[in-house]
């Protein structure tokens, strides 16, 4: 928020007099979902301004990547948003093919469409448990959500060897090949979300507490949202419909009918129901996608693993990811190494109007809306 | 959406005296972009927000580039006496690339579902003229990306209501991302 | 009625907490370190040299190509290159490392040596219970080095092509030998 000389003078006022105080939530706080810091100026428990203020997990990634090849930062990108590996890789590896003209074979774009989801599955998963944990749910669903997670996460190490950081896509296709007995054994996981989602709901959608602490809690208008680049879920519940997979029709989703959830109010519960509902939309993608994956090739056998030179020119490619829309910006001059390597980070992005969504409310309601924006650091410092 | 050359006219007709120029991009994906002036850029930013045939409300990626000077061989012809009789001969002549900072916006329009617009704006030099005029007052989605250039490139942005550094500490003193950035060796930062 | 949500979902917990105990399914931790997971087949942690045979210095299959150590993301490998040659499963004579180090605290487990190895040479081990008290870890040669056979233990698909492969590549340079061997026919 844009404060104008007045409010300025007023805040040095009452800090002087002792009415305000500021006071530093993190970056050790275990409610902030990393080493994030958010000075927040409070007049009793009311939140009059708040800065966010990040850094503290910057390893210059775009810095790193300008020195390797582009095969060799195919690994650094899982470790951008450290909780959804796959979708980061998709960006990345999407962004190369435009730079660089490379097809991709039918049978990779559906893994890559099947990974996907899984990882918005566990993403949304996750977010809905630190939620409520946040709200002081201490756990229950937290667990729950996890027990689920686990399963999917020990498809992705059968299937690339690592749990979290798969580097797993690659230009023109993915690695390797899905192992014998994997589609059945993902099929056996989702058939047991479905169930896992309706637990959860029962547990919690009538809850009282949930509703009276986030009905009308850090509201975003929706002209706002547009203007702050606010994308992803966030962008949805205020009621903007715009998902990146039907707007830029990217890999083969438009072979998937799915819908689109959007939210009326703009606060946090609109925000967590439009996850919950995302989360069924991805369950149908992927019933579907299992059932129409044929064999075939994974990799374009044109493809160059190592020494990849794109001819010299730039390219922006964006996926539709868990947190909102990730985009990588690559400029190339025609040698083995990008000449710049953008990461656009929907985290760093949605934080813009942190500050506006909470003033007004108490400290206790920032943890809440802070949890419902869905952050990252590794993906807000890069 | 409509092509780079009619958003361009409708811009120079709508805005007096802005300067634009296409910046053609040689790779397969074919995003060609928009060089446009220091001078006009807000106002041109604000045409391509409100414009009912246009609608550019979402500013989605702020990118800052570095351009140092670079020496490269140019073929040029030119005319020499050889065995007294004057001919047009080709040689290399070496030049000199100018060298600048860049911040280039990507923009699409969410209402009408196009996109994505490239614009790019450059700095005079690397060290004086370092600077830019700020478009956050026109999409609120600059402000963390303009003090990101700030911080790692070191271009300041007019207007900005609140530049200072975003990812380094504050008492920081250089622009990592610059191309002729040495970091220092580590046991010097040790406190 | 109020609190008609926060009593259904606590009898959601209460089956939950119930069923945890006559129900496996509901069970879903292990006591680690008395009972420990195996690791899946694919799991990756840190490098390992792979060596036929029984001595890990004549039958180590790396050719110091050096492919590994370029490709690295944050360069954790270090090489130099013999001198002297020695022949390989094929009878080619071929370079092989004097040192080949790798720091493991630098590595990232991300296996971009193993699958740009032309060779075969360099595969992913599964170990990972490495804490010690040093705060820097390098590898080297004689530590990283493992035999086929160990290799065949921890991932049994992947040893199973690759030993069939270079069963292979021998049959048919023993082919091509005797062919050139075998007097022409007049």
């Amino acid at each position: 928020m844009i404060a104008t000389p007045e409010i300025q003078t007023a805040r040095t006022r009452g800090i002087a007099n002792h009415e305000l105080l500021e006071v530093s939530m993190g970056p050790h706080h275990p409610s902030t979902h990393g080493v994030f810091r958010m000075n927040v100026l409070l007049d009793g428990e009311v939140i009059v301004k708040l800065t966010p203020v990040f850094g503290y997990l910057h390893r210059n990634h775009e810095k790193i990547a300008e020195k390797n090849s582009y095969l060799s930062a195919i690994p650094y990108t899982d470790r951008l948003d450290y909780i959804c590996s796959m979708t980061n890789n998709w960006a990345y590896v999407l962004s190369v093919e435009k730079l660089a003209g490379i097809a991709v074979p039918e049978r990779a774009e559906y893994i890559r469409v099947i990974t996907a989801e899984l990882t918005r599955l566990f993403n949304h998963a996750c977010l809905a448990g630190f939620l409520l944990q946040d709200m002081g749910a201490l756990g229950t669903p937290l667990m729950y959500a996890f027990r689920e997670r686990e399963k999917i996460l020990d498809l992705f190490e059968s299937l690339t060897g690592s749990r979290m950081m798969c580097n797993y896509l690659r230009f023109g296709g993915c690695r390797c090949d899905l192992p014998d007995g994997w589609l059945k054994q993902a099929a056996g996981v989702l058939a047991a979300f479905s169930p896992f989602l309706d637990q959860f709901e029962a547990l919690l959608d009538e809850n009282e507490i949930l509703h009276a602490r986030s009905e009308g809690v850090g509201v975003l208008p929706r002209e706002l949202a547009i203007n702050a680049g606010v994308t992803g879920p966030g962008l949805r519940a205020s009621g903007v419909n715009y998902d990146v997979r039907k707007v830029d029709h990217y890999g083969i989703y438009d072979r998937f009918p799915f819908r689109v959830p959007l939210g009326e109010h703009g606060d946090v519960l609109d925000r967590y129901m439009v996850r919950i509902l995302e989360m069924r939309e991805s369950i149908k993608i992927l019933d579907q996608a299992l059932r129409e994956i044929a064999p075939g090739p994974i990799i374009d056998p044109k493809a160059k693993l190592r020494n990849l030179r794109p001819k010299a020119g730039e390219a922006y490619g964006r996926i539709e990811g868990p947190k909102g829309e990730l985009g990588f910006y690559l400029i190339s001059d025609g040698g083995p190494t990008p000449y710049r390597f953008r990461v656009r980070p929907p985290s760093l992005i949605n934080l813009t109007v942190l500050e506006d969504m909470c003033i007004g409310h108490s400290i206790s309601d920032v943890v809440i809306i802070l949890g419902s924006v869905d952050i990252v650091l590794g993906e807000v410092d890069r | 959406m409509l092509s780079l050359e009619q958003i361009s006219t409708r811009i120079c007709a709508a805005i007096a005296g802005a300067r634009i120029e296409t910046v053609p991009n040689a790779s397969p994906s074919a995003q060609a972009s928009l060089l446009i002036d220091n001078e006009h850029a807000r106002e041109i930013a604000a045409f391509l927000r409100d414009d009912r045939e246009l609608q550019f409300d979402y500013a989605s990626n702020v990118t800052g580039v570095d351009w140092p000077e670079k020496t490269v061989k140019v073929k040029t012809k030119t005319k020499k006496v050889i065995d007294g009789v004057e001919k047009e001969v080709e040689e290399l002549v070496e030049q000199k690339t100018p060298a600048f900072l860049e911040a280039v916006y990507h923009l699409y329009s969410m209402v009408r579902g196009g996109g994505p617009l490239i614009l790019r704006l450059r700095t005079g030099n690397r060290t004086d003229h370092a600077v830019l005029p700020s478009l956050t007052p026109v999409w609120r989605s600059c402000e963390f990306q303009e003090r990101e250039i700030y911080d790692l490139f070191g271009v300041t942005f007019e207007g900005h209501p609140d530049l200072r550094r975003i990812l380094m500490w504050d008492g920081f003193e250089d622009h990592p991302m610059r191309k002729d950035y040495q970091p220092v060796a580590e046991e010097e930062t040790k406190p | 009625m109020l609190g008609r949500g926060i009593i259904r979902g606590l009898i959601e917990t209460g089956r939950n907490f119930c069923g945890s105990y006559h129900d496996k399914e509901r069970l879903t931790t292990v006591q680690y370190p008395e009972e420990k997971l195996a690791p899946q087949e694919n799991a990756r942690t840190i490098p390992f040299l792979v060596y036929d045979g029984n001595d890990p210095v004549a039958g180590l299959r790396c050719t110091a190509c050096t492919i590994c150590e370029q490709e690295c993301p944050p360069q954790c490998i270090s090489i130099v290159k013999d001198t002297v040659k020695k022949p390989d499963y094929l009878g080619k004579m071929q370079l092989h490392p004097k040192v080949f180090d790798i720091d493991i605290t630098v590595c990232m487990s991300c296996g971009i040596c193993a699958e740009v190895c032309p060779f075969d040479s360099i595969k992913m081990d599964q170990v990972f219970e490495l804490a010690q008290g040093k705060r820097s870890m390098i590898l080297h040669k004689n530590n990283l080095a493992k035999s086929n056979t160990y290799f065949g233990e921890i991932h049994p698909t992947e040893a199973a092509a690759v030993n069939e492969a270079r069963a292979e590549e021998v049959r048919k340079a023993e082919a091509k030998k005797a062919a050139q061997a075998a007097p022409v026919s007049a």
